[in-house]
This record gives structure tokens, sequence and C-alpha cells, in this order.
């Protein structure tokens, strides 16, 4: 017994502190989902009415949920595997004994990472501008006709997962570089021994041993990606018809811009179950692979 | 206060008598300095953007002539203003006085968190409630009571290039809808299918909302407890807004493509821009010395001839919380006269909200104010609930499909009634509750 409660002591103060900052706040918010918390009730608690699940209800039948829901899927689907393989790469070549100059790629490829978001935006802005555009005048020169990036529907989101991926690739390739290098190299010579070409000792050697680096580095990114809000705040504020509004987009107009705290902390909530929803789905079938 | 803190400092670090001589020092420094604070009321007064940097030099004047008063100015910045003071309402720290955007007054109303002035207008000698424009005025009376003062006002109307508009054959201002299609038409018809005879960007509702409130139907119907969309004055802007899409007299873009507004009316990528008074300083600013006398302002035209037009701004309130209620008011009414308003037109180029100002020479002789004056005397507040804001913004949602083609006006007008009629279920329950209370 005591050894236990001297356990229970030692992490009391940090459950404490969670329970204060984290779990209040969440069930805080679960209360506030069920109510019609707006300005009104701001005004005056009498105006505050109990709605019960009026809030989710209301959600799944907007159509602008579903659509922003749907971006966020299309961002996640499309920039997760692509920024993990983007940094794969990049860890590859800056781990490869053929490599040249690599601390200098290394702080390259790691410098979007510490840029601040805004300021990187406005830039990219620019180079995806349709008439002055440096992306536009290159593509020009192959004769390719000018794209309008940022304007038209449906190159919007890939511009912005084009930059969510530039921006974040970076952090994912050092985590990987840290894998890569703890691979005993005895196991690529006893690969060679065998007979395995390059191409078969990646996919026999590097691949299984970075399984646990690879569960981790998706799960880091897709919970990042899921909450994609600062890039399209800043370069399309939702739009070209709103095809770039994101759930947590959405959450933040409902919540400060217009109020409906009770509506927007339902957004939050729905964002939070499917978030863990494709989490435990992710580690799912990493057990069933055999990584963990 | 500060001494008390002090005394606690000590006996912990107590520990050599230096200290303790370092510690006595500093605690006789705290008392000297405390005796010195005046008694004079502080006022505290948050002020947003630019205007806050600016009407800070017409402060050291007020408090000359009012010594019982001392101002505690604080500058906010636009951007997160109307969240700081609602946070501010809900944490009971809000300021005594704030000029605060007209399209927040009917908010900051039904939150109960602003006081009544009429009294105190009532009782200020040379305040002339009739020397301001009326729909500028207005736009801070919500249930009949005076809630806020105007300060400084903006409406928007068409910039224009008058060259490109000579070339085009464009002689006559036009003063109606008709007319000033055909104008632009005719610019159309002059600069070819890559540029553009007028600029609406698809990321501002200002542009439709001020086409929709020229309209004798009000927006909003049953004492703003429905949307009025569906109505024939609403289709009838909304049609005229497509048709300038439709004719690709307007390119499908928002501020975001255009990246810099100037220059591209500079080059000519459109003739007419519809903006606001800001802009005045700004084409001054960024256009070149050659092309200085290429453009003007002009009103907006109407459906049958000059009609109305937004009246936003801003305007001073006092907030319920305030203790300081009477110096926060000598702070407006001095605000308020004519003659610092002149002043504060001559520091930023903001458009005073009331007619004597106008006659100062700085204003009655500026060429690209005149267009202004005019349409002030037009300019109609937009509906007074809360959610105006919110459909306004549904307003621009919709326009951007319909010049996009992806809707037809009679399904845009009721789309954007079922939208407005959700968001004031509310409104309308309260409204309710209110009546039922007031039966009995």
């Amino acid at each position: 017994m005591k050894p236990s409660i001297a356990g229970w002591m030692f992490a009391a103060p940090a459950l404490t502190v969670i329970g204060l900052f984290f779990g209040l706040p969440v069930i805080a918010a679960l209360a506030l989902s069920l109510t019609d918390f707006d300005i009104y009730a701001l005004a005056d608690p009498h105006n505050l009415r109990f709605v019960g699940i009026d809030n989710y209800v209301g959600l799944l039948q907007n159509p602008l949920f579903w659509k922003t829901l749907g971006n966020t899927l299309y961002f996640v689907v499309v920039g997760v595997p692509l920024s993990a393989a983007l940094s794969l790469g990049a860890a590859l070549l800056l781990h490869s004994k053929l490599g040249r100059l690599k601390p200098f790629f290394r702080t390259a490829f790691f410098a979007p990472v510490v840029t601040t978001v805004v300021a990187v935006a406005v830039i990219w802005r620019y180079l995806f501008h349709t008439k002055y555009g440096l992306v536009n005048w290159g593509l020009s020169s192959f004769g390719i006709d000018p794209v309008d990036w940022l304007g038209d529907p449906h190159w919007a989101m890939p511009t912005i997962i084009l930059f969510a991926v530039w921006k974040n690739f970076g952090y994912n390739m050092i985590i990987f570089l840290a894998g890569l290098q703890s691979i005993p190299e005895d196991l690529y010579e006893a690969a060679r021994i065998d007979g395995a070409g390059t191409w078969k000792q990646f996919r026999h050697v590097t691949l299984p041993m970075l399984g646990p680096v690879l569960l981790l580095v998706g799960i880091l990114t897709m919970a990042g990606y899921f909450q994609l809000f600062a890039e399209p705040y800043v370069m399309t504020q939702g739009g070209p018809l709103e095809s770039t509004k994101s759930v947590l987009y959405l959450m933040y107009e409902e919540g400060f811009k217009w109020w409906n705290l009770g509506n927007a902390s339902a957004v939050a909530f729905l964002l939070f179950v499917l978030m863990v929803a494709t989490t435990s789905g992710l580690l799912w079938f990493a057990r069933r692979k055999g990584v963990e | 206060m500060c001494r008390s803190r002090q005394s606690r400092w000590i006996p912990a670090f107590a520990g050599t008598t230096k200290l303790c001589v370092t510690g006595l020092l500093l605690s006789f420094f705290l008392v000297a300095c405390s005796s010195r604070t005046d008694n004079r009321e502080v006022v505290t007064f948050w002020a947003m953007g630019y205007e806050a940097e600016v009407v800070a030099q017409l402060i050291p004047e007020f408090e000359r002539q009012n010594p019982g008063v001392r101002v505690d100015l604080q500058q906010l910045p636009w951007l997160s203003a109307h969240e700081k003071l609602l946070t501010a309402f809900a944490g009971e720290s809000l300021p005594d006085v704030s000029p605060i955007g007209n399209t927040w007054i009917p908010e900051f109303v039904a939150l109960g968190a602003l006081d009544p002035l009429d009294e105190e207008i009532a009782a200020t000698r040379g305040f002339d409630v009739a020397d301001y424009f009326p729909g500028v005025w207005d736009s801070g009376v919500v249930d009949g009571r005076v809630h806020a003062v105007p300060w400084y006002v903006e409406t928007r109307l068409p910039f224009y290039r008058t060259d490109l508009l000579a070339e085009a054959g464009v002689t006559t201002q036009p003063r109606t809808w008709n007319e000033w299609l055909a104008a632009m038409t005719a610019v159309k018809r002059e600069v070819g299918p890559d540029r553009y005879a007028i600029l609406l960007p698809l990321n501002e509702f200002e542009p439709l909302l001020s086409l929709a409130i020229q309209q004798p139907e009000p927006l909003l119907r049953d004492g703003g407890r429905y949307g009025n969309f569906r109505s024939a004055s609403f289709k009838r802007a909304l049609g005229f807004y497509k048709e300038m899409f439709d004719r690709k007299l307007a390119p499908v873009v928002t501020n975001n493509q255009i990246s810099n507004v100037w220059d591209e009316f500079g080059k000519g990528f459109y003739s007419y821009y519809i903006s606001g008074p800001w802009n005045i300083a700004k084409f001054k600013e960024r256009l070149p010395p050659a092309q200085q006398g290429d453009w003007m302002t002009m009103p907006l035209p109407g459906p049958d001839g000059p009609g109305a037009s937004l009246a936003n701004g801003t305007s001073f309130v006092v907030f319920g919380q305030s203790r300081h209620k009477a110096a926060a008011w000598k702070l407006i009414a001095y605000l308020s006269t004519p003659q610092i308003q002149a002043q504060f037109h001559a520091l930023t180029g903001d458009l005073p909200p009331r007619r004597s100002p106008w006659k100062t020479p700085a204003l009655a002789n500026d060429p690209y104010a005149k267009a202004f004056r005019e349409q002030l005397e037009r300019a109609v507040p937009t509906p007074k609930v809360p959610e105006w804001e919110r459909i306004a913004q549904e307003m621009r949602v919709i326009g951007e499909e319909v010049a996009n083609g992806r809707m037809d006006v009679d399904q845009a007008a009721a789309e954007l009634d079922r939208r407005a009629d959700r968001f004031l279920e509310k409104r309308r329950w309260m409204l309710e509750q209110a009546a039922e209370a007031g039966a009995p």
C-alpha cells in the first residue's frame, strides 16, 4: 500500500496541474457545447438555453461544416503522406554517405520550420501571384499558362498544402535523421553480403527499422494537420468560395468572430472525436503490422 | 500599496545590514513618489488604430481646459479591438469611454454595456445634434435612445479614372445604375478583354451592401426578426451586382489577388473602384505625380438617381460600468466640437460627421472630399441588430457564389434569407421572452 501512496504523492502535483488546466477546461467546454452560449448569454445568464445535442445536430446538418471537414480531410490525406515522404527523402539524402555540404543542407531544410508563418505566408502570396508571381513566371518559360493559384477554388488548397509541407517537413526530417542514425550499420552490411541492392536495403532494413519513427511522425503530423488554421487565415481568409476553410477556421469564426461559444465548442469536440478516431486507427494499423 | 510589498520583501532578505539600508532607502523613495500622485479624476480612454496615435495630440488641450481630469489613453489594434472589448465586458474591466465601430453599437446595447447619452446631450450647451448628418447620427440611436456620438464617418463611393473615362467617351457623370452600366460598358469596350471597368473585391461585403442599402425596402423585416432578402428590392441590387460580373465589367477577384489596389488602379486594370475616404490620402501618396490629375471621386449612382449609402465609421460610447461618466462625457463633448473635429481631420484625413467642420477651407476646397460631403447627407445606417455583421458576411459569401455563376439571384436571395433567419433565431426568442415578461 505504502509505495502506491508515495507514488500518488509524487504524481499529485502534476496530476493537479493537468486536472486544473486541462481536465477542467475540457469538461467546461463540453458543458458549453450543450448550451447556446453567445453574447446575449454573456450579458445576462438568464438568456442561456440548454439545448442538449442541438448544436451537434445543427452542425451535422450545416453544409458549411461538411465542406470545411472535406477541406480538412483533403489537406490531411494529401498533406501528411506528402510531408512524411518529403522529409524521409530529405533525411535519406542527408544520411547518405555520398552527400556533400550536409550541415548546410540540414540547416537550410530546417530553416522554414523556425520562420514565422505569417511573414512567410506573405512572401508565398507574392510568389504565387497570378500576374507578377515568380512561380507563374517560371511556368511561362515552359509555355504553361498562368495559374490563378490562390484565387481558383481548385488550386487554392493544393497551394496551401504545398506551403504547409514546405513549412514543416524539416521538423520531421530531423526526427527521421535521428531514426536513421540509430539503425546499426551491421544490418546493412549483412544485407549487402546477402546481395541486397540499395532499394532492397531500404525496403527490408531501413523501413522496418524506422517503423516506430514513422508511426510517431505520422501521428504528430496528422494531429498538427487536422488543426489547419494559420495558413489559410493568412493566405486566403478561407476563400475563394470557402475552398480553404478548415474545421478549425470554422470554430474560430463561430467562437471568436461571432461569439457563439456553444457552437464553437461543439465544433471543437467533433474535431477532437475525429482526431481520436484517426489516431486510434493509425495505432491499430501499426499494431497489426507489428510496429509499436 | 507599493510600500507594503516592500516591507514583505525586506525580512526575507535582511541577512546583512547593507540590504536593510537599501530596502529602507527604497521604501523612502517609494513614499516620496506616492505622495506626488495627483488627485485628478482619471478617465480611461481606449482608441484604435492610427486615430489612437493622433488623438493623443488633442488631449493635453482637454486636460488644460479641465484641470480636474486626467485622460489615460490606451491604444488597441483594430484587428483585436472587438474581441478585447467583449472580454473586458465579461471581466468588468471596460474603459470609461471608447470610439467603437458603428456596426458594433447594437451588439453592445444588447449586452447592456452602454449608457444612454440623451441627458448629457441635452444638458450640454452648444451641442448641436441637428448639425450632424442625419443618417450618421441615427446609427448611434438604438430603441429611440442615443447610445453613441459619431466621431468620424466613412461611406463608400466610386473612385474613378478621369482620363480612361474620357477616352471611352464618357463625358457626363452617371447618376443612375443604368447610366453607370452604360459608362462601364463603354470603358470595357475601350480597354479590351484583359482589363475591366470596375473592381468589386469579393472579400468585402461593402460594395454589394452599398447597392442593397439604396433600395426602398429594408434588409430585415418584422423589427429585425427575419431576413428580407427575397424582396424585389434586394433582388434588384443583387441582379445589378451579378450583371457587372456576367458582362465581364468586373473581374472575379478578391483583394488578395490584386495585392496592390492603388498600383492596379494606376495601371488602368479597372476604372472604377468602390472604396472609402481613407483612399483619398492613399491615392495621393501611391499614384505617381504624372497621374495625380487622372482620378476623382463621385457619388454612388443609385437605382433611379443619387441614392443612399452606408454610414460607417466610429462613434464614442460611455460604458455602463464606468464610474466617471461625467468626466467621460466632457471628453466626448470636447472631441466633438467643430474646431477639434476640423483639427482632427487635418491630422488624419478622417471625415467629420457634422456639417460645420466641413466649412473650413481644408475640407470645403478639397475636390476629392466633395462627393463624400454630398453623399453623407444621404447616408443611412445598416439594420440595428447585433447579428447584422454576421449577416453582412454571409451576404459577401453568397455574393461571391453569385459572381462565380454558382447561384442565380433567386437561389441566392432564398439562401441568404435562410441563413439570416437561422442567425436571428435567438433574437426572436429574446424578443418573445421580453414580450411575455411585459404582457402580464
